[in-house]
């Protein structure tokens, strides 16, 4: 083994990240001075994308707990909900923001590889992949070539693989422009008895790598998600990584036909920290130790030196343990697929991971020591000297002309359909998407039963900015709202969170409020955390980003058809569920009419929330909801016009008559009050529904009737159908061309 | 309507990824025998009709179909076509048609240069192939399309050959069935959405009858087709 100076090696080791402290430890640890491969690989493992080391004390607020859970957050590379008949759904979301923001095509791309490959190394099928983009104003022509560079890239490997891209969000915002935000979810199913695990056992089990040869690209590309994007990180490139999604295909199948096989002992993928990652953590998982030999490695260039090898992020690779005496089976299955597949090591009896090449040591530690013994930090925290002081007061917003505002904020790029992105997107593939993106939230049926499934993502950053814990109890709320709206049942989330940096105390206090308010919500629902991931360090030289909680909500709802938000026949009543209240803070509308980014955020009251979510899933399973929308960005009218034209096939119009809330006429048609949801029934059905909502608590008010040519904003204004249809679907294709 | 039951092949070459959902119509929805054919099979004997899928063979890399055309089960596809045998090649599976030259032009880039996946509306031009037999001519098909290269292209003397031999099948028109310029999603010449050989037995298509022949999926249209071609 090589040695050092004890300063130098620190040093190195300070350039990996690694503080003194660490350092120390790990020298304690090994009880000799590292090798540069070693400190290459804590490095890595202890950077905070792999680590989690602040975010970690914070999650263990969430909820991981419940009746549907068959694998618990952190305990694989997705968790596992049951959802009967044998059968479990298998989700996580996860950011590749850094990549994207230097290399959007092929940063979005691989975001998509990695966590398709969470996915099926479960032994899951991806069935579906949904999508959260953040991005800086779309006037500028930077934001319009980055927004373009990602949709190609999630287009490019999504389409490819053949997992249908069914939905997600997209919003803008100025606080993104220099850190978008590139979130992938992916959903797969499997059968209970055919979930794998991502760890080694059995000594002397072989260790076998499959895939692409390992290159230079994506070196450190932890590490580098794990600090500020500056000027200079446009040098970073070489730390993104090259997609090919042909290769990954082969890989899926290959992977779920050797797992059909029942001779895979644990498998896991080379994603963040590559090989280092893949190997410490099948092992220490198995509670065992590992011997590789990197110079059996496969490589894509010559002369790369064993930290290279074990750094690099080369994408498309697996590492499966294999059951020993079962090679030949396996190797079938790999020459099949015309897939490279190499034994490089075996599984010892614990705890050591040792690293070779052609004989020599090159590094060796036990293998917990990168993972469940990374260092963990209590962050401190402090709350912002000017929260709650940027409200607005109400005298100071004018009244607008409402026609004129409405306009603006239906095309607006946050609210306007996202069609010239998602036809971008193969949705339909795999023939199970029944609601498609557009017409509300996207669901899939699942073949062979009565059972589908809704699945969408949401999260507000001007909330969150504004007010953190609120704004995560929102995140919660609206996703578990449109999860309801389609008539599923909320199973589970996964969790995205895009904070600035957690050693800024303000940011950190924003991850906490945010999280505290994410898990109250969470935990009155009684929807299980199964997953996620935290990206902290989204910051450019402008500053932080504001805190976005992505949501990725799962809901399953069986034996009946889902419901869209489409209104649908002539006469049918319109009725708002829940209350308006003045909110016109943090708004979509404050934002786009007065350009203020100004509080307070809606109140939110989990009781009533919940209360609304009874009502209209067991209306709906008695088949008498024809439609039903969330309120959100845009707030009433937004909604109201969105029901009319979702529908491809049949845009209708809506006569909405007086509406006498005592109010300010904004607030009524624009605010962003919580807890509501439109909703349309058989024009019999009105009163009996409207008694029965108030009844159980939740204010009902009959808004008018659907029908006509002409959107109908009672006495305030009116809009023909075509005009709202054009404006709501062209407006992305105005700033962008085609 | 009672539907013979017949044997299929829904061939599979390394990143086909819509050969499944066409099992899943022929098979489960339309109750017909299937066997799933690997690229490097070599007999198609027991066979009454062959798919090929949409997806990404081999990647695309190349020219979309061009590395598939090599595949073992190429050669005997032309022997099976040849012998007067259905073929349908749906998106990805034209784009192969063309590349082995039982179907003549080929594909460029959507004029958008965009990948497109929305629903289409197609006009039938010709009820003279197995699978259009029991459609009308001028019949309007709801289908969707999803893909990057379906903008079809021949030269002069070729397009007027397959005008001539009315080989065009299908064209990409308005709900009313009219070839408006809005209509054409990719540029495609003359509107060109599907296409057949003299014989009339093989037939290309960019559309996905397999992902619109069920009501759940907001179309059946695809299923005539499918049906037809049974009958």
């Amino acid at each position: 083994m090589t040695t050092m100076t004890l300063k130098k090696v620190s040093e190195i080791a300070r350039h990996h990240g690694v503080t003194d402290e660490e350092y120390q430890k790990i020298v304690a640890t090994l009880g000799r001075t590292p090798t540069v491969t070693e400190i290459g690989m804590y490095g890595v493992m202890y950077s905070e994308h792999c680590s989690y080391k602040s975010s970690r004390p914070v999650l263990r607020l969430f909820p991981t707990e419940g009746p549907r859970v068959l694998i618990r957050a952190g305990e694989e590379n997705a968790g596992a909900l049951d959802i009967g008949d044998g059968l479990a759904v298998v989700f996580k979301i996860e950011s590749h923001n850094h990549p994207s923001a230097v290399e959007p095509f092929q940063g979005a791309a691989t975001g998509v590889g990695g966590i398709l490959r969470d996915i099926f190394t479960m032994g899951a099928r991806p069935i579906a992949l949904l999508n959260s983009l953040r991005f800086g104003l779309l006037s500028k022509p930077h934001v319009q070539r980055l927004l373009k560079g990602v949709v190609s890239g999630i287009s490019f490997y999504g389409n490819c693989m053949g997992v249908p891209t069914i939905g997600g969000e997209i919003a803008f915002d100025e606080s993104y422009e220099g850190n978008p935000l590139v979130n992938v979810l992916c959903v797969g199913i499997v059968r209970h008895k055919g979930l794998v695990k991502g760890s080694a056992k059995g000594v002397g089990n072989p260790v076998v790598y499959l895939g692409a040869a390992t290159g230079r690209d994506g070196l450190g590309g932890a590490s580098f998600a794990s600090r500020e994007l500056t000027e200079g990180s446009e040098s970073d490139r070489p730390a993104v990584q090259i997609a090919d999604p042909f290769l990954e295909k082969l890989l899926l199948e290959a992977c779920l036909e050797l797992i059909q096989t029942g001779v895979v002992v644990g498998i896991q993928d080379m994603g963040a920290a590559g090989l280092t990652c893949a190997t410490c953590e099948t092992a220490s998982r198995g509670g065992m130790g590992m011997d590789v030999d990197l110079a059996k490695v496969p490589r894509r260039v010559e002369g790369m030196t064993p930290y290279e090898v074990m750094l690099s992020e080369s994408q498309e690779r697996m590492l499966v343990i294999i059951q020993k005496g079962e090679e030949k089976k396996a190797e079938a299955i790999f020459k099949k697929w015309d897939l490279h597949a190499v034994k490089i090591g075996e599984v010892t009896r614990g705890p050591l991971l040792r690293i070779y090449e052609n004989g020599s040591l090159e590094a060796e530690m036990p293998a917990s020591s990168l993972t469940t013994e990374a260092p963990i930090y209590e962050r401190p925290a402090r709350r912002p000297d000017n929260f709650g002081k940027k409200n607005l007061s109400l005298e100071d917003i004018p009244v607008p002309d409402l026609a004129k505002s409405f306009k603006a904020l239906l095309g607006s790029p946050t609210i306007a359909n996202k069609r010239w992105v998602y036809e971008q997107y193969d949705h339909m593939v795999r023939t199970d998407t029944v609601v498609l993106p557009g017409e509300g939230t996207p669901v899939i049926r699942v073949k062979g039963t009565k059972k589908y499934l809704a699945v969408t993502t949401d999260g507000n950053g001007t909330y969150a900015a504004l007010d953190p814990y609120r704004g995560g109890m929102i995140a919660v709320c609206e996703a578990a709202r449109n999860i309801v709206v389609s008539g599923a049942e909320p199973i589970g989330l996964s969790d995205c969170l895009n904070f600035g940096s957690p050693e800024d105390p303000e940011v950190f206090w924003q991850f906490k409020e945010c999280v505290r308010g994410m898990a109250e919500a969470c935990r009155a629902f009684g929807i299980p955390v199964t997953g996620g991931n935290v990206s902290f360090y989204n910051e450019s030289p402008r500053g932080a980003i504001d805190p976005t909680p992505v949501v990725a909500m799962v809901g399953l709802l069986e034996g009946f058809s889902p419901v869209t938000g489409s209104f649908k026949k002539e006469g049918d009543a319109v009725i708002l569920l829940g209350e308006t209240r003045e909110e016109i803070g943090a708004s979509e509308y404050l934002k786009v009419v007065h350009h203020r980014k100004l509080g307070p955020v809606p109140a939110i009251d989990l009781t009533q929330e919940k209360v609304l979510h009874r009502i209209l899933l067991s209306e709906i399973r008695k088949g008498r909801v024809k439609s039903a929308h969330d309120l959100s960005e845009g707030g009433l009218a937004v909604a109201l016009a969105e029901c009319c034209v979702m529908n491809p096939r049949a845009p209708i119009g809506v006569r909405i008559r007086k509406i006498d809330f005592p109010l300010r006429s904004d607030a009524i048609w624009f605010g962003e009050s919580q807890s509501r949801i439109l909703i349309s029934v058989d024009g019999k059905e009105k009163e009996n529904f409207c008694r029965y909502a108030k009844e159980a608590g939740v204010p009902a008010t009959a808004l008018g009737e659907v029908g006509g040519n002409t959107i109908q904003f009672g006495k305030a204004f009116s809009i023909s159908v075509q005009e709202a249809e054009s404006i709501w679907k062209e407006s992305l294709r105005g700033i962008l061309g085609g | 309507m009672i539907l013979r039951r017949r044997s299929f092949g829904v061939v599979v070459f390394p990143g086909s990824n819509c050969d499944d959902d066409c099992r899943y119509v022929l098979e489960d929805v339309l109750k017909q025998k299937v066997r799933m054919v690997w690229h490097k099979e070599r007999d198609l004997s027991d066979l009454e009709g062959v798919v090929l899928p949409g997806g990404f063979s081999y990647g695309d890399y190349l020219r979309c179909g061009a590395i598939a055309r090599g595949s073992p089960v190429m050669k005997e596809l032309v022997a099976f076509a040849k012998k007067g045998k259905p073929v349908i090649g749906i998106c990805n599976g034209f784009q192969i048609l063309l590349e082995a030259g039982l179907l003549p032009g080929a594909m460029l880039r959507n004029g958008t240069l965009r990948f497109i996946c929305r629903e289409v509306h197609l006009r039938v031009e010709t009820s003279r192939t197995p699978f259009t037999k029991t459609l009308r001519q001028g019949e309007v098909l709801a289908l969707p399309i999803a893909h990057n290269e379906g903008n079809y292209f021949a030269d002069r003397s070729t397009l007027e050959a397959i005008q001539a031999n009315h080989q065009i099948v299908f064209r990409y028109c308005d709900a009313a069935g009219e070839t408006t310029e809005g209509s054409n999603p990719n540029g495609s010449l003359a509107h060109i959405a599907g296409l057949c050989n003299r014989q009339r037995n093989v037939l290309g298509m960019m559309p996905h009858p397999e992902r619109a022949s069920e009501p759940i999926l907001g179309s059946a249209d695809g299923r005539k087709i499918f049906e037809s071609f049974l009958l």
